[in-house]
């Protein structure tokens, strides 16, 4: 393949093995005399734990040995890596001691010989819980909260009257205030005075605003039309097909750890494990992600079950495996989205936008996850101007706690929720104001020259062109005719829809400082080295972690280009906290932009030694010695060349090196980028509903993205395809529901439906090119925008099949029931 | 225990196993075939597909002691002579798999997709494909490389 892979769609030298059933995943993993943990976990959505006998179960034969909470005391709380001033932080034991707070919670772990043993001994376990009301529904858990908002405002307006005749009102007033709070207290009392965790009043672990309110208000005073939506945006589930898996194995001889998991983060996963839950020293702990099956976010988070495998080796002085089953990955992999929200949107008489105001409900959980606080903060809120160009937002969110699995980012973290939330506003507004919706689009856009435009939600984008994106939509899925054909099919009685979106999400996590302020706990650069070997191939160390995106491939195809070494002899490695530089990993489509970059950094720090050496071998100055395919020549007399066999063994045999330089050929180098990236794109869903049963079939999808500059198209366009399928998945099927007593209602794949083939189309994508300005690769994120742009897509076109018949919204997923009562007004 | 011979990639095994032994497991943990995979537990995802005297079937709801007798091919058999399986190239040349944990169950129902329906056309393939789940892909691409493979067999 050579020197000229960049921007091709080059096939991924890491499928042989995968293909071949020879990939390393945790769960296939096996050492001598390793044993398998088991977790008994709570079947109640909240209980007080009475008493646990675990007599029986130790009993066992070949049971090693059974834990429970107690006995893991000592240990830290799970860490919450995000923090908002104020916040509530419930303490997360590894294991829970006292009380229960959603099904699932781990209660025992049982170490034994094989699984199967495990597994029986589990049933043993006489667990003794005293039910407590359980928190499910988002806007019961805080009714409270808005009960005492109203005395409190109540109780103001007393004390504003009461300013005359202070002394002798005193008393009325602290009567009148002291009878609402009673009445809000008891109306609280009857309504269930539950609370998920005592220390958080309301169940609100915080309440975050961002945006200007007076100004926001003022402009809905002012304007001449206003569309409301309540909106729910539905709990869904990662649903990697590798379950999460992790294996720890204790040296006693040196105390150190080596724990296998499946984690997107190997780095974190450390940092978090050791520091914050472990209390040991970090280089005691080595963290090892092998072949990844899917990571879509789960996999980002510190779970007790790592902990727990860490802790059961040290202990018992054997390799213990965990490995989840599908039924407890749903109940206990972190959840994602759950929104309840109220938005509105402000317009002048000419449909253009003048504000926006957003309320919202976020499902939390029952503890907070590694990065939930930020899912519905930094990642949503600031995403609420979307492609367009609003004057004034204010929007508020209260992180609520709930007796649920915690909830935090799945793919796309929050940019979904936003665009949703604005698409269709947009869709609702243009019906309401009798105007095309990509014509309602256009006026708002964005202009290109307004870049780089700083929205009233913090993000400054660095480049855009949203109308070239959705003209290429239309063009490919024929707009003009398609409406005249969808006009024609409604006379014969069928429903067909079109939904327009797009969407603009800020990804490439970093920078650091920025985020810091934020306050995340975590730098979110990235790092890589890039070593020279004696024979002029590379070894490239990268602290991202692939787990599907193929960065093998893509990373190699980065080096080459950088470095003119043939792609064949660049070799990427990743995933070993020992090995590696220092990293953050891969989440938020921010592998290439961030981790790319360094790679870049780290190359030309290369390129400038081997330069410097390929001048002293040459005899020449160092300014007339260049790179050019993949040889260092001398400007002028290019048969005067050095190969990098030639430069990567004199770097290391060192014999003739100009005079005073260090031996060897690498660097490591960490990138740190300005600002996000922001990718945008169009999407058009094509859908035919069934006017009998409800049922949505999605006839055509076509999604223009961009990305920046591409590395690799096909990789690519396979992670569009990707994040559609997730995207349709919530829009259409998937839901993690739970019962009002929090039983969940998704115990298998049986229950949650996942997108199947034959549930979908093949995909239609076009794309368009505005680079990044501001990392050298030029490149954006890719790997969420598909299940950004496709929800409202498919809501808009459904809701566009039926608004004839006074449909105006369905909260997702449209399943063929909700359709049906939608349709016939129920 | 129950003594169980099973022919697998071609070789017979002899094993002495707890009656309850699943297929998959036994394939994994005794033989060290890790290349078929666990994603549901519940006949739902497919990731455990493998050829029981041709015909593929999930795994994880099969006793090793029902497998007693036949022939099992697991993707580690497919390739020949080390030589991939028409579709396990094609899933290579169209970028049928990211994360690869699905593709194995992917590949060998495939292969009995095309054995009985040689020239399959786009929603017989998806059809075809409805007991396996993928979340990486959207199936666009295991879908053209099944129809690749269809066209690189040419019937066979
Ligand atoms: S593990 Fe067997 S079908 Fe999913
Ligand atoms: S390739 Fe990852 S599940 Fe199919």
């Amino acid at each position: 393949m050579g020197l000229d892979t960049f921007g091709k769609g080059i096939k991924r030298r890491e499928d042989p093995r995968l293909i071949t059933g020879k990939g390393t995943y945790v769960d296939n993993m096996k050492m001598v005399g390793m044993a398998h943990a088991y977790i008994l976990r709570s079947p109640y959505a909240h209980a007080r734990i009475i008493k646990i006998d675990v007599a029986k179960a130790k009993a066992q034969p070949g049971v090693l040995d059974v834990f429970v909470g107690k006995d893991m005391e000592a240990l830290g709380s799970i860490p919450c890596g995000w923090s908002h001033p104020g916040l509530i932080t419930p303490k997360h034991p590894v294991v829970a001691i006292d009380e229960v707070n959603y099904v699932g919670d781990p209660v025992a772990v049982i170490v034994a010989e094989d699984r199967y043993i495990a597994r029986d001994a589990a049933d043993l376990i006489d667990v003794e819980y005293d039910p407590l009301p359980a928190v499910i529904d988002l806007e019961k858990a805080v009714a409270s909260r808005e009960q005492a908002r109203v005395a409190a405002a109540h109780a103001d307006v007393h004390h504003a009257g009461a300013h005359h005749d202070e002394a002798a009102a005193g008393e009325a007033i602290e009567q009148t205030v002291g009878a609402e709070v009673k009445a809000a207290l008891a109306s609280q009392e009857a309504a269930g005075p539950h609370l998920v965790h005592n220390e958080a009043a309301h169940n609100t672990a915080f309440t975050w605003t961002i945006g200007d309110k007076a100004k926001t208000d003022e402009a809905f005073a002012k304007a001449a039309h206003v569309t409301t939506l309540r909106i729910r945006n539905n709990r869904i589930q990662a649903s990697a097909i590798e379950p999460r898996a992790a294996l720890a194995s204790y040296d006693a001889a040196s105390e150190g750890i080596t724990l296998w998991m499946t984690s997107q983060n190997p780095h974190i996963h450390r940092l978090l494990a050791a520091a914050f839950v472990l209390g040991i020293p970090e280089h005691k702990l080595r963290v090892i992600a092998p072949d990844v099956g899917g990571g879509f976010g789960s996999k980002i988070f510190v779970y007790g079950e790592e902990i727990i495998v860490v802790w059961a080796s040290r202990k018992l002085g054997v390799p213990v495996k965990w490995a989840s089953e599908r039924r407890e990955a749903y109940i206990s992999d972190a959840h994602g989205r759950d929104h309840v929200t109220t938005a509105e949107m402000a317009f002048d008489a000419g449909g253009r936008i003048t504000g926006l105001r957003v309320k919202t409900l976020a499902n939390l959980g029952a503890y907070l996850s590694t990065f939930s606080t930020a899912v519905p903060t930094y990642l949503y809120g600031t995403l609420l101007s979307g492609q367009y160009d609003i004057p004034t937002i204010f929007c508020e969110v209260l992180g609520v706690l709930t007796n649920t699995v915690p909830v935090d980012a799945v793919r796309g973290a929050g940019r979904p929720e936003a665009t949703f939330l604005l698409e269709r506003l947009m869709d609702t507004a243009a019906r309401e104001l009798k105007m095309e919706p990509t014509a309602i689009r256009r006026k708002n856009f964005i202009q290109p020259n307004q870049f780089p435009y700083q929205t009233a939600v913090a993000l400054q984008y660095d480049s855009g062109n949203y109308e070239v994106a959705l003209d290429k939509a239309l063009e490919m899925v024929g707009y003009a005719d398609l409406r005249k054909q969808q006009a024609e099919a409604r006379k014969q009685g069928k429903l067909i829809g079109i939904g327009v979106s797009t969407y603009l999400e800020a990804c490439g996590l970093a920078p650091s400082a920025l985020v810091g302020s934020l306050g995340a706990g975590a730098g979110q650069w990235e790092s890589a080295l890039v070593r020279v070997m004696p024979t002029g191939t590379i070894n490239v160390y990268t602290g991202s972690h692939s787990h599907g995106q193929g960065h093998e491939t893509t990373f190699a195809q980065v080096v080459s280009r950088e470095l003119g070494v043939p792609y064949e002899n660049i070799n990427i490695l990743h995933g070993d906290t020992e090995t590696l530089p220092y990293g953050w990993g891969t989440y938020g489509s921010r592998s290439a932009a961030v981790g790319g970059s360094a790679l870049v950094k780290a190359s030309q720090r290369v390129r400038e030694k081997a330069i410097k050496i390929a001048a002293h071998l040459l005899e020449a100055n160092e300014a007339d010695v260049e790179l050019v395919e993949g040889k260092f020549q001398v400007k002028g007399a290019p048969s005067r060349s050095k190969s990098w066999f030639d430069i990567g063994l004199q770097s290391h045999l060192a014999h003739n090196l100009p005079q005073g330089m260090e031996p060897g050929l690498e660097f490591t180098a960490f990138y740190d980028p300005s600002n996000f990236v922001y990718p945008f794109g169009a999407h058009i869903c094509v859908t035919e509903v069934d006017a009998d049963t409800g049922q949505v079939q999605i006839k055509r999808f076509i999604a223009v993205d961009d990305c920046g500059n591409r590395i690799n198209p096909m990789i690519i366009d396979g992670q569009v395809h990707g994040g559609l399928a997730c995207g349709i998945g919530q829009a259409l099927y998937e839901e993690a529901a739970y019962t009002d007593e929090g039983q969940p209602l998704f115990g298998s794949m049986m229950d949650y439906a996942l997108p199947r083939a034959h549930f979908l189309p093949s995909f239609e994508l076009g794309h368009t090119v505005t680079p990044c300005p501001h990392n050298p690769l030029g490149v954006k994120g890719i790997g969420e925008t598909g299940a950004i742009g496709s929800p409202p897509a498919v809501v808009n076109s459904v809701v566009d099949a039926l608004a004839h018949l006074g449909v105006t919204h369905i909260d997702m997923p449209l399943t063929p029931e909700k359709v049906w009562r939608a349709m016939n007004a129920m | 225990m129950a003594k169980i011979e099973i022919k697998v990639n071609g070789k017979a095994r002899k094993a002495d196993v707890d009656p309850r032994l699943l297929l998959v497991h036994y394939l994994r943990e005794n033989l060290n075939l890790t290349g078929t995979n666990v994603g549901c537990d519940t006949s739902q995802c497919g990731a455990c597909t493998v050829m029981i005297d041709g015909q593929a079937v999930k795994s994880c709801t099969v006793l090793a002691v029902q497998a007693d007798g036949s022939d099992v091919t697991t993707i580690e058999g497919l390739a020949q002579d080390g030589k991939m399986h028409p579709i396990q190239q094609a899933f290579w040349d169209n970028h049928g798999l990211q994360c690869g944990y699905c593709t194995s169950g992917m590949i060998l129902t495939s292969v009995e997709i095309l054995k009985h329906n040689p020239h399959p056309s786009e929603a017989e393939v998806r059809h075809g494909l409805e007991g396996n789940v993928c979340r990486c892909t959207g199936y666009h691409n295991i879908v053209k490389s099944v129809l690749a493979a269809a066209d690189a067999m040419g019937g066979k």
